[in-house]
């Protein structure tokens, strides 16, 4: 993705390397039965839910968010009134993996 | 204007499918999505292929306007009915866009494509074809576009709108957190801006907020003087269209301006003001 976009791409940014280098990632998928959910968003809350990010799941049902270091609460929104929720931390230098099952 | 003068919901999209005079587009970054299923009857257009000038950093002319929505089959007296992906934000970037360039009959799903998504409401990958028109645009209207001297002597003067999130405002990162933090240019925000991050005009489907909820959060939680012509801003103007679009749409306000060029311009001029930190 280029600088001159703000757009959220499905499944979140791809990283080249399976480094963070100087990024702190929190990525993550979404399953069903073991099947990927494709449909539904990832959000990145901040303190007291307060939104920060968001991005539609990839067609394996992963996504990946660019934080800043901290405590973070990752939501997950599908069709059929799902709605979960799960908290994770974040570190510059780590690729922080997260799995939720719906 | 007022809310139903601008916004429709998905039931009325789903009843007006194929409707004579209706024309229902999505506007994406990337069209991926809409290759993978769409509202049926929906056509596409592109937020960068179609709508920014390949060249300079600036929006399709008049003549390029004209020929991408002849092109498309849209005619002057068709009513346009905008979606997208990212809560609409495309979206209401090219419901701007359309006022800009004097289309009147314009409205915005409210929720976009999640909210039509996340109901399991029906999408197709049928792609429709619809006859050339030749559409006539109007010179663009600078009442509604900020540019960067404007922006500049506004500071302290008018309210300016930053609607990034707090750590971008703050210059704690410089972008959004879904993307890589990349860039060369300063962080923080132009002074005196209040920082009302978009996202807190949508509920969490991608709806707008009640007026009720959203003049408690612009006028009574940030203070924006309602007496006041605004700016609003963001990194790039699509984010800040939609903040645009709830002020001057929606609530009503007289003159509010986007500044599309945004932080990405702002950030990298030589000698301007910047601020760092919270909002004062």
């Amino acid at each position: 993705m280029s600088n001159d976009s703000c757009g959220a791409p499905a499944g979140g940014v791809t990283i080249t390397k399976d480094k963070a280098g100087k990024e702190a990632i929190i990525e993550g998928q979404v399953l069903r039965a073991g099947a990927p959910v494709s449909t539904g968003y990832a959000r990145l809350l901040g303190t007291g839910d307060e939104f920060v990010a968001e991005v539609p799941l990839g067609e394996d049902g992963g996504f990946r968010f660019f934080a800043a270091p901290g405590e973070w609460t990752l939501r997950v929104l599908a069709p059929g009134n799902v709605r979960l929720s799960q908290e994770v931390g974040a570190e510059i230098g780590q690729i922080t993996k997260v799995s939720f099952l719906v | 204007m007022s809310r139903s003068d601008v916004l429709v919901d998905a039931d009325w999209v789903e009843a007006n499918i194929g409707a004579p005079g209706v024309v229902i587009v999505e506007v994406d970054e990337d069209t991926s999505a809409y290759d993978k299923g769409h509202i049926p009857s929906a056509i596409k257009i592109d937020w960068k292929k179609d709508l920014q000038d390949p060249v300079r950093r600036d929006f399709v002319d008049k003549t390029g306007f004209e020929q991408l929505l002849s092109g498309r089959g849209i005619s002057n007296d068709d009513t346009v009915v905008l979606y997208g992906g990212n809560n609409n934000w495309f979206a209401a970037y090219a419901y701007w866009y359309f006022k800009l360039y004097g289309h009147d009959k314009v409205l915005l799903l409210d929720g976009g494509r999640k909210k039509w998504e996340l109901d399991s409401r029906e999408l197709s990958t049928d792609v429709p074809q619809r006859a050339k028109t030749s559409y006539t645009a109007a010179e663009q209207d600078d009442a509604l576009r900020a540019k960067r001297d404007e922006v500049i002597d506004a500071i302290g003067k008018r309210n300016l709108v930053d609607v990034r999130s707090p750590d971008e405002f703050a210059g704690r990162l410089l972008a959004p957190a879904h993307l890589p933090q990349e860039q060369a240019q300063r962080g923080g925000h132009i002074p005196t801006a209040k920082n009302v991050p978009w996202s807190k005009a949508a509920n969490e489907d991608g709806t707008f907020k009640s007026d009720e909820a959203l003049t408690t959060l612009y006028k009574d939680d940030a203070g924006v003087d309602f007496g006041k012509d605004t700016i609003a801003y963001c990194r790039i103007g699509e984010r800040s269209a939609h903040t645009w679009f709830v002020l001057h749409e929606i609530l009503g306000l007289a003159n509010v301006k986007n500044y599309d060029g945004s932080w990405t311009e702002y950030g990298s001029l030589v000698g301007v003001p910047i601020e760092l930190g919270e909002g004062k």
